[in-house]
């Protein structure tokens, strides 16, 4: 009972990091331009495609694992840069086609480079599961919760003691009050753009080893990103990540002990039926509309 | 209302004349009849998301629940095709309603995020009910009979397909003058404001949704009936995604957008096939491309170019 349990809730606290980081980064964007940015789980997935074409290429792991995260870090901010600029205060659903669009060139784009077969990534410390009563935990797991603790706190660092963050913390709170204040908003969006892609791929290259790749997984993951972002109420940073790992758990749970063929459609249930109760999610706290 | 408002209707009921004895062969009246049932549905998509200003990312979910209807009450319970079109649209419609309440107190990217659920959800069920609906595979669908016709051939479907567009041109430009309409653009305006005068903005809102679900299911049992097949891909996002592009490109809140943007977004596939491998990589630069240099859509940028309105 107790090891079935601790399973369950190994494997969703592994999925549910990767969903805090992807969901961290729609959150920087959302808070940086008001953006849901449907592209960001591409970036999840070009993150561990390109690891593993980089490993594959003989590079070592570290400048590899660097790479994937740069070049989609590169490619958000050439998002940023052509496609969301320019249309500065269109509607949302305009702003959401152009992120769906990004993401259909980027799907496309490495179906074509890298074809359509499935990949694996080798674990970065081996293979030999470590067994805590009666349930196992892969080491890459171990790596998969520590980095993402070890983001967790150093976003806090940042957000919270560098003029840098303070700077975008302020963007995000009043953008016109913050450009009054001499802060250079253009610059917040494009580093929002480049550190939620980094976020995404980081995510993206972790959990590879565990669950593999290939050029579509994007989808699910970004939209169960989503999910753990709005759980966690849309634009706050603690919320996402608390969001992320509940999604990843409670899914883990759901596939465990109700149904494996339903894995995906849990956090969809859990989000319909949290919004219906809490329209703003776990932390969203109160809102007025102005006039 | 103006009077030459039903100019625009006039126009599309003599191109939907005239097109079968122009098309060259059979071909393109097969895409011209898909084309006519995708302006079906946009059309009654745009009245939810360009005029009520609400938008919905799950409505691929509710063709499904239509297709599935068509597909699976006749085969495995023997229903007449209508009677089993019927009961879609009233499985949709008490969906909708039943959803619509809770979902619309949620604004923007929540509403967003919400019927974005529902949506999956309705297509992981029907991808894993693999008894009833065949699974990922998906299932045939028994032919369609009308009033002791059976509906064969591509012509057929064209004049019923054509039929059916041209009333619902006609009952969205009916419904958009009537106050019913009034309330949805006013509550699209500000919600407040509608709310001060008086318009019941909840109700409105569950009621444009309910119309726009039922539409949609009846058009997937259409949809189902001519192409003989159904499978999960119909209900799945991407083609909600497809849907609410057709509305955006063609212009929100433009009745002859929605045919427009349904007209381009069902040919552009079809003429993306000679890029081989390179499709998704291209539908997706258009489709950036579009929102970039034309947010508000063609039909509306078109028309204010020119200086005349619909």
């Amino acid at each position: 009972m107790l090891s079935q349990f601790l399973q369950f809730l190994f494997s969703g606290v592994t999925v549910g990091a990767t969903y805090a980081l992807a969901a961290l980064g729609f959150t920087l964007i959302y808070n940086a331009s008001n953006v849901i940015n449907f592209a960001q789980g591409e970036f999840i997935m070009l993150g561990g495609m390109l690891a593993v074409f980089f490993t594959q290429a003989g590079l070592p792991l570290p400048v590899a694992l660097l790479l994937a995260m740069l070049i989609p870090a590169a490619v958000g901010v050439l998002i940023e840069k052509l496609a969301i600029e320019p249309v500065k205060g269109a509607e949302p659903v305009t702003l959401i086609i152009i992120t769906i669009g990004a993401s259909l060139v980027i799907r496309g784009l490495t179906a074509v480079i890298f074809g359509k077969g499935t990949h694996s990534l080798p674990a970065f410390s081996g293979d030999t599961p470590i067994e805590i009563l009666g349930a196992t935990l892969l080491p890459q797991s171990l790596w998969v919760l520590g980095i993402t603790a070890l983001v967790v706190v150093l976003l806090w660092y940042y957000f919270n003691r560098t003029l840098q963050g303070k700077a975008m913390l302020a963007t995000s709170f009043n953008r016109l009050a913050a450009e009054l204040v001499g802060i250079n908003t253009s610059w917040v969006l494009f580093m929002s753009f480049a550190m939620s892609a980094a976020l995404g791929a980081l995510g993206g290259i972790l959990i590879t080893p565990i669950t593999l790749t290939s050029y579509d997984v994007g989808i699910m993951l970004g939209l169960k990103g989503f999910v753990a972002a709005v759980l966690g109420g849309l634009g706050n940073g603690l919320g996402a990540v608390v969001g992320g790992l509940l999604v990843g758990i409670l899914e883990a749970m759901g596939a465990g002990y109700i149904s494996s063929a339903y894995k995906d459609a849990i956090p969809f249930v859990l989000i319909l039926f949290i919004l219906f109760f809490m329209p703003r999610g776990l932390f969203g706290g109160q809102s007025t509309d102005r006039v | 209302m103006p009077k030459n408002v039903y100019r625009g209707l006039y126009l599309v009921i003599a191109i939907l004349l005239v097109l079968p004895h122009v098309l060259p062969n059979s071909y393109y009246l097969d895409l011209a009849v898909r084309m006519a049932i995708n302006a079906v549905i946009v059309l009654g998509l745009n009245l939810l998301i360009g005029f009520a200003g609400q938008i919905s990312l799950g409505h691929a979910g509710f063709l499904g629940i239509g297709a599935y209807a068509s597909a699976v009450l006749p085969t495995h319970f023997g229903w007449h095709p209508l009677a089993a079109m019927g009961a879609g649209a009233l499985a949709a419609g008490l969906l909708a309603a039943l959803v619509a309440r809770p979902i619309f107190k949620l604004k923007g990217n929540y509403l967003a995020m919400a019927t974005l659920g529902l949506g999956i959800i309705i297509s992981i069920a029907l991808r894993n009910e693999a008894q009833w609906t065949g699974g990922p595979d998906g299932m045939p669908v028994p032919s369609m009979g009308l009033f002791g016709f059976e509906l064969s051939n591509d012509r057929q479907w064209y004049w019923v397909v054509a039929l059916l567009l041209s009333v619902s041109v006609w009952a969205s430009l009916n419904l958009i003058d009537s106050p019913f309409g009034r309330a949805l653009r006013a509550l699209h305006g500000s919600e407040v404001a509608s709310q001060v005068v008086g318009v019941d903005i909840v109700r409105y809102k569950v009621a444009i949704f309910v119309l726009s679900a039922v539409f949609a299911s009846l058009m997937g049992s259409i949809t189902a009936h001519y192409v003989g097949f159904v499978s999960p891909n119909y209900a799945d996002f991407f083609h909600s995604i497809e849907l609410v592009t057709m509305v955006v490109i063609g212009g929100m809140a433009s009745v002859y957008g929605s045919l427009v943007g349904a007209v381009l977004l069902t040919a552009l596939p079809q003429a993306l096939a000679t890029f081989e491998g390179w499709e998704t990589v291209v539908f997706g630069a258009i489709l950036m491309l579009c929102m970039i240099f034309l947010p508000k859509g063609l039909v509306p940028t078109l028309a204010a170019k020119f200086g005349k309105g619909e």
